[in-house]
């Protein structure tokens, strides 16, 4: 019954899912460049993936689809999987993964699961080139923020889900299921949820505390130890709701302001630079002092080094979801499906959350935890209260015109 | 009779000749053709992507935007002229502690020749990148090197040049040129090795034999014999040094970027395919500029 309370029409966890990024205006502009692009597919290679290099298409093109390749599920017991860091349960002597073992002892399939999903622009650009030529990508499944999503099936780069193989999937959390991004979830299933933050090693912040972007952003004794993340979204967001915007409807100039706070961070010498994924590892060791994190990772790091701390800042953090999705022309695709299957049962995702510390997606995962580790089901990270979501916000969804203008002037910021 | 048989060894000479002029053409032709595919051909399509126009979304479309050159100049200079001054002030680095290593294995080494020669070229065993991450453990704030750097007062000597910003050797201007001359170290080495390999001693003798000083010696006769090497060296050292993205990126902070890892980010994070292009091209007319002038310079056209 806690559960409900929890999920069910939650304004703030349901606004999350709409984080679509292209609005609906942007998408039906789209559609007529898209025929006219479906049409010039068609007259040339067929059977390729249509690509997205054939000339001023449209943005949003919902109607293309990506190709299917052999299914080898059946013959070959394998799914590639690729992650990002710390996103799954490991085992105490950190040699395995519980939750994948059992799997392929469950189903036989064996998962090569790879952590080379650092930042989503970077996982794109290194996998858009495949697909575009209509290559496999190695990968049969992978999971991607919202709005990557939202691109990857606008651009057909990613296959419908077959639900008869994920029965499970009756279990979303109600909360999740009709995306704007993804509407009645053909294309992707979430894997976690979670919130942008603030995180700090003490041993190198002399046993301070971060509490504000601002602290973050201007303390001196943190100078040339901070970074924030190449993730526009989470570090833009983060820094707009430090100068009290609310980022469900910031203006552009709100969003040049923030610019402005970080550039003059960066001037002083501040910042040690901009990371994906890869903050981890020297937050963990103390080169990196204070940074813009995801919430499951400083949690889970905290396990081993108990001198990192996390502040959910006062004047408000981001909400996201990461989801599945399996790409054009994967090899194993009923495998994946499979996968995804599984961990769509809430005693898996119990067990997965309990190392991980994000937001499961899965109805009944709080009874499943609760039932093991009664402390583990009161912490806000994992299950947040109203109140915690009530100061959570979610990144408006971008024209295309806004996707282009503000990542570029973000990465200029960010490259140089 | 004598006449005719002159007159046919000459023609058949001509014509063994004749034949033979076409061979080297023949085989400069894999090379060639090597060339085309691998140096010209990228070329052709790097020039022309970077005056296309559009987005991933979209496409690009050829459209003769020259501005975009300007546009990378006016915001990318200050990387641009820092790579420069990184991988001169490495270049030179490398020199210094190169010359006299080189020195020492061509003249002194004797029979420790060859095992001295693979210790420098051992770090090519392992990658370019496990090499950088190597340095970044080594700087790191909590090993020896750092806390020992501040005990002897190194890092203040640095920070007051400006070459770090804290009491931490990582991440800053200093770490960056480390990371660039140790990488780039033994392509300085192995040519100023090869030249003065074959000085001549006898040469050496001789100078002071004219009652030259070791100094003179070293000016007047080392020196110059080993300009081909030194030329070689530094350009071996200073052209990859100048593209080089990953010792900004790993041992840098912000303030560090080197126009290498601005490019990378461009064309595989931003994807704006064309600005990175067009900083390629700009990046290419500036070494080449400078590499000219320095040959000319140096007076070594034909050691080249």
């Amino acid at each position: 019954m806690n559960d409900k309370s929890f999920d069910r029409d939650n304004p703030v966890l349901r606004a999350a899912l709409l984080r679509g990024m292209v609005s609906r205006r942007s998408a039906m502009m789209g559609a007529a460049g898209v025929s006219a692009a479906a049409f010039l597919a068609a007259c040339g290679s067929a059977g390729k993936n249509p690509s997205s290099g054939s000339g001023a298409s449209g943005t949003a093109s919902a109607a293309r689809t990506a190709a299917a390749a052999k299914d080898m599920s059946d013959t070959e017991k394998i799914v590639n999987w690729s992650n990002w860091q710390e996103y799954i349960d490991v085992s105490e002597d950190g040699k395995s993964r519980p939750s994948l073992d059992a799997f392929t002892k469950k189903t036989g399939i064996k998962v090569n699961y790879t952590e080379d999903y650092n930042d989503n622009d970077e996982f794109y650009a290194k996998v858009r080139p495949l697909l575009e030529g209509g290559t496999d990508t190695g990968r049969d499944v992978w999971v991607s923020t919202d709005w990557m999503v939202a691109r990857l099936i606008r651009q057909g780069y990613v296959q419908k889900l077959d639900m008869a193989n994920i029965p499970n999937a009756k279990n979303l959390e109600a909360s999740f299921q009709n995306v704007e991004f993804d509407p009645g979830r053909q294309y992707s299933l979430p894997w976690q949820a979670g919130f942008g933050c603030i995180g700090y090693n003490t041993k190198a912040t002399g046993g301070k505390k971060i509490e504000t972007i601002t602290q973050l952003l201007t303390d001196p004794s943190l100078k040339g130890k901070v970074t924030l993340l190449t993730e526009m979204r989470d570090t833009m967001g983060l820094v707009m709701m430090e100068q009290g915007k609310d980022i469900s409807k910031f203006t552009a100039a709100d969003f040049e302001a923030a610019l402005a706070m970080i550039q003059q961070a960066k001037d002083s010498g501040q910042l040690k630079g901009f990371t994906g994924n890869d903050y981890t590892d020297g937050l963990a060791k103390g080169d990196i002092a204070a940074c813009v994190a995801w919430s499951g990772d400083v949690a889970s790091l905290k396990v081993d080094s108990p001198e990192l701390g996390l502040t959910l800042p006062a004047a408000g953090y981001t909400l996201w979801t990461d989801n599945f999705v399996v790409p054009a022309l994967a090899k194993h695709k009923k495998n994946a499906e499979k996968l995804i299957d599984y961990y769509y049962d809430p005693k898996v995702m119990a067990e997965v959350e309990a190392w991980v510390n994000y937001i499961p997606p899965v109805a009944g995962t709080r009874a499943a935890v609760a039932a093991t580790d009664a402390e583990l089901g009161g912490n806000q990270l994992i299950f947040p209260s109203a109140e915690t979501l009530a100061k959570a916000q979610v990144f408006r969804p971008l024209t295309a015109d806004e996707e282009t203008k503000f990542a570029k002037a973000y990465s200029a910021l960010t490259t140089a | 009779m004598a006449d005719a048989a002159v007159l046919s060894t000459g023609s058949s000479v001509a014509e063994g000749r004749r034949r033979r002029n076409w061979v080297p053409y023949a085989l400069l032709l894999p090379g060639l053709l090597w060339l085309f595919v691998f140096f010209v051909v990228p070329m052709i399509t790097l020039a022309s992507q970077s005056l296309q126009e559009g987005n991933v979304d979209d496409g690009f479309v050829f459209t003769g935007n020259v501005a975009v050159y300007g546009q990378a100049l006016t915001t990318y200079w200050p990387q641009m002229l820092r790579s420069l001054l990184y991988a001169g002030t490495a270049t030179v680095l490398a020199l210094v502690l190169g010359y006299p290593l080189a020195y020492f294995i061509a003249q002194k080494a004797g029979r420790w020749k060859n095992v001295v020669l693979v210790l420098v070229i051992a770090p090519f065993f392992t990658s370019f990148l496990i090499r950088t991450l190597a340095w970044k453990t080594i700087l790191s704030d909590n090993w020896v090197v750092t806390d020992w750097a501040n005990k002897l007062g190194v890092t203040s000597v640095l920070q007051a040049l400006g070459l770090t910003a804290n009491d931490s050797l990582l991440f800053s201007p200093f770490a960056v040129v480390m990371g660039l001359t140790y990488n780039f170290l033994p392509f300085m080495i192995l040519p100023l090795y090869a030249t003065l390999e074959r000085l001549d001693p006898r040469l050496l003798e001789a100078a002071s034999d004219l009652y030259a000083s070791p100094w003179q010696t070293f000016r007047k006769v080392t020196w110059p014999l080993s300009l081909p090497g030194v030329v070689a060296g530094t350009l071996l050292t200073f052209i990859p040094a100048s593209g080089d993205f990953i010792n900004a990126r790993l041992l840098g902070n912000t303030q560090t970027t080197m126009i290498g890892a601005v490019i990378d980010s461009q064309f595989l994070r931003v994807l704006d395919y064309p600005l990175a292009a067009a900083l390629s091209f700009v990046l290419l007319v500036i070494i080449l500029v400078l590499v000219a002038s320095y040959v000319r310079k140096a007076g070594t056209e034909e050691l080249l």
